[in-house]
C-alpha cells in the first residue's frame, strides 16, 4: 500500500503529464509542419500556427448536416477523450503513474481503436461519398497496421515478461544497459506503424483535400467548428502519444522516477530533446519519401508486420 | 548473465544483416538492390572487425579490410558500372508477388532458426544464435535468386547468399584460414566478372536479360 503522501505526489505528477500532454500536442504538430516548410524551401507559419488553428475554430458557430445522428455530435469529444485516456497511460515524464497501471499495452492499442471505430462511424453516419470512402479506407489502413503495432509492443513485452508499459519502461530504462537487436526491428515496424496510423506521407496526406488519395481527411470533411478543432487536436494528442510511445519503448533512458521531483527537470529536459529530434525526423522522412498509391498500403503494412514478427523471432533466437 | 558489449554488438549486426536481406528480398529497384548489396558489405566488415577486436585475431582484420574493399566498394561499383553500359534501370521483375515473397521469407526464416538450434547446441556460449541468422540469410538469398526473372538480380542475390556464407564462418567460427578466404575472395571476383561478360552474352543473343528467354534455346 502507498504512503498517502506519495500518492498524492504520484497523482501530482500524473496530472502534471495530463496537462503537459494536452496542451504540447499541438506545438509537437506545428514543430513538424514547421521542419517540413524548412525542409521544402518554405518559410513555413510558425511553430504556433496549430493553436492560431484551434483558436479560430473554437471561435466558429459549428455547422451541422441536417440528418445528423447524436452520434455525430458525440463522436469529437470520444475521440478526443480517447487520445487523451492513451497519453495518461504512456509514461511520458514518469514511470508508474497511478493512471498506467489502469491498463496494460494491449488496452492501450484497444483505446486507439475505440477512437477509430468511432470516428469511422461518424463518417458514415451523414451519408456522404467522401466520409464512407475516407472510413472504408481508414479501416483497410488500421486492420494491417494494428496487429503490427501489437507485434512491436510484444517484442518488448517478452523483454520486460510484462505487458504493463511500467515495467517495459523500467526494464529497459533503469536496468544495465544491454543492445536488443529485436527492438531494432521493432522500432523500424513502429515507424511505418506511426506513419500509417497518424496519416502521414507515404501512406496518407493530412493537408490534401484530393479526393483520391485522402484517407483520414475525408473521414473529417464534414465537421466544422468546435468539433473540428477536437477532432485536430485529438489528431496532434495522437501523434504526441505515438511518439511518446516510440521514446518510451526503444529510448526510455532519463525517464524521471514518481515521486522524484528533483529528477522532473531533467526528465523534461531531455523528453523535450528527444520529441524535437523526432518531430524533425518524422518531417525529414516525410520530406524524402513519395506518397505511395492506396493499393501499395497495405504492402507497406505487411512489411510492418513482418518485421515485427521478425523482431520476435530474433528475440527468440538471440535471447536478447 | 551479461554477455560482453562486442557480441551484443555482433548480435545486433547479425540481425541487421537480415534485415538488409529481407529489404533486398522485398526491393522492386535493382539501383536499390546494388545500394543494399553494399551495405550488407559493410554490416559485414564492421561485425569481421569486431569479432576480430574481440577474439584478438589479427587475420581477421585483413578479412575485414578484403571485404569493405571488395564487397562494399568494389563490387557494387562495378555492379553500377554494368547497369550504365547494359543501359537497364528497369524495376524487377519478380515471379511470386513481394507480399506472397515475405511471407515465404518468414516461414524460411522459422524453418532457419529451428534448423540451426541443434546445431547451435553444439557450439557453446555467445554466438550461438548466429548460426541460425546466417542459414536464414542463405535461405533467403537463395528464394531470392529463384523469385527473381533477371541475370542482375540474381547475381545480386548470389553475392548476397555468399556474404551470409562469410557471415557464419567468420562469427560463428572465428573465421576460417586466411587462405581460403583470399580464395574465395578472389573467386567471386572473377565469378561477377563472368557474369558481366555473360550479361553482354545474354543480352547479345536475345535482346533483353530475362533469363526464361534461355528457355528458348532448347532442341526440339
Amino acid at each position: 500500500m502507498m504512503e498517502n503522501s506519495e500518492l498524492i505526489f504520484a497523482i501530482l505528477f500524473q496530472f502534471t503529464q495530463l496537462l503537459l500532454v494536452v496542451l504540447a500536442a499541438p506545438l509537437l504538430t506545428g514543430w513538424v509542419n514547421q521542419c517540413q516548410a524548412w525542409l521544402q524551401n518554405r518559410s513555413g507559419a510558425g511553430v504556433l500556427q496549430p493553436y492560431r488553428v484551434l483558436h479560430k475554430l473554437f471561435n466558429k458557430d459549428a455547422v451541422i448536416a441536417y440528418n445528423a445522428s447524436p452520434l455525430f455530435r458525440a463522436t469529437p469529444y470520444i475521440v478526443f477523450g480517447c487520445m487523451w485516456l492513451a497519453a495518461a497511460i504512456i509514461p511520458i515524464l514518469a514511470v508508474d503513474l497511478p493512471f498506467s497501471r489502469a491498463a496494460d499495452v494491449i488496452a492501450l492499442v484497444g483505446v486507439f481503436a475505440v477512437a477509430r471505430v468511432f470516428i469511422a462511424l461518424a463518417a458514415m453516419d451523414i451519408g456522404t461519398a467522401f466520409g464512407t470512402l475516407g472510413a472504408r479506407r481508414e479501416m483497410l489502413v488500421s486492420f494491417l497496421a494494428e496487429p503490427a503495432l501489437l507485434m512491436v509492443l510484444f517484442t518488448a513485452s517478452m523483454i520486460s515478461h510484462s505487458t504493463q508499459l511500467p515495467n517495459i519502461v523500467d526494464t529497459l530504462a533503469h536496468h544495465q544497459f544491454v543492445i536488443y537487436p529485436s527492438l531494432a526491428f521493432a522500432a523500424l515496424a513502429f515507424v511505418i506503424v506511426l506513419l500509417a496510423e497518424n496519416a502521414r506521407i507515404p501512406v496518407d496526406n493530412p493537408n490534401t483535400h484530393l479526393e483520391l488519395t485522402m484517407i483520414h481527411e475525408a473521414m473529417i470533411l464534414e465537421y466544422s467548428a468546435r468539433h473540428l478543432a477536437l477532432i485536430e487536436w485529438a489528431s496532434s494528442l495522437k501523434l504526441f502519444a505515438y511518439i511518446s510511445l516510440g521514446i518510451a519503448l526503444f529510448v526510455p533512458h532519463g525517464i524521471a522516477e514518481v515521486g522524484n521531483w528533483a529528477g522532473l527537470p531533467l526528465a523534461l529536459l531531455t523528453l523535450v530533446g528527444k520529441l524535437i529530434l523526432a518531430g524533425a525526423g518524422l518531417a525529414l522522412l516525410e520530406t524524402v519519401s513519395a506518397k505511395m498509391r492506396i493499393f501499395r498500403a497495405p504492402e507497406f503494412l505487411g512489411t510492418a508486420f513482418l518485421l515485427a514478427v521478425l523482431g520476435l523471432l530474433i528475440h527468440f533466437l538471440l535471447g536478447a | 548473465m551479461q554477455i560482453p558489449y562486442t557480441l551484443q554488438f555482433v548480435n545486433l549486426l547479425a540481425a541487421l544483416l537480415l534485415l538488409v536481406v529481407f529489404a533486398m528480398l522485398t526491393q522492386r529497384r535493382i539501383l536499390s538492390m546494388i545500394n543494399l548489396f553494399a551495405w550488407q558489405g559493410f554490416l559485414l566488415t564492421l561485425s569481421t572487425a569486431i569479432v576480430a577486436y574481440s577474439t584478438n585475431q589479427h587475420h581477421l582484420y585483413y578479412s575485414a579490410g578484403l571485404t569493405l574493399v571488395l564487397k562494399v566498394l568494389l563490387l557494387p561499383w562495378l555492379l553500377h558500372r554494368l547497369m550504365r553500359k547494359l543501359n537497364v534501370r528497369w524495376d524487377v521483375e519478380t515471379l511470386i508477388n513481394i507480399p506472397t515473397t515475405m511471407l515465404v521469407g518468414i516461414a524460411l526464416v522459422i524453418f532457419a532458426f529451428n534448423l540451426a538450434a541443434p546445431i547451435s547446441q553444439l557450439t557453446e556460449g555467445i554466438t550461438r544464435g548466429l548460426i541460425g541468422i546466417a542459414l536464414a540469410g542463405v535461405l533467403l538469398s537463395l528464394l531470392m535468386m529463384l523469385t527473381r526473372r533477371k541475370a542482375v538480380t540474381q547475381v545480386v542475390a548470389f553475392l548476397a547468399l555468399e556474404n551470409s556464407l562469410f557471415f557464419a564462418a567468420t562469427s560463428a567460427t572465428h573465421g576460417m584460414p586466411l587462405v581460403v578466404e583470399f580464395g574465395i575472395a578472389l573467386d567471386v571476383l572473377v565469378a561477377s566478372f563472368i557474369f558481366g561478360i555473360f550479361f553482354f552474352q545474354i543480352r547479345e543473343t536475345f535482346d533483353s536479360l530475362d533469363i526464361s528467354n534461355m528457355e528458348r534455346l532448347k532442341d526440339d
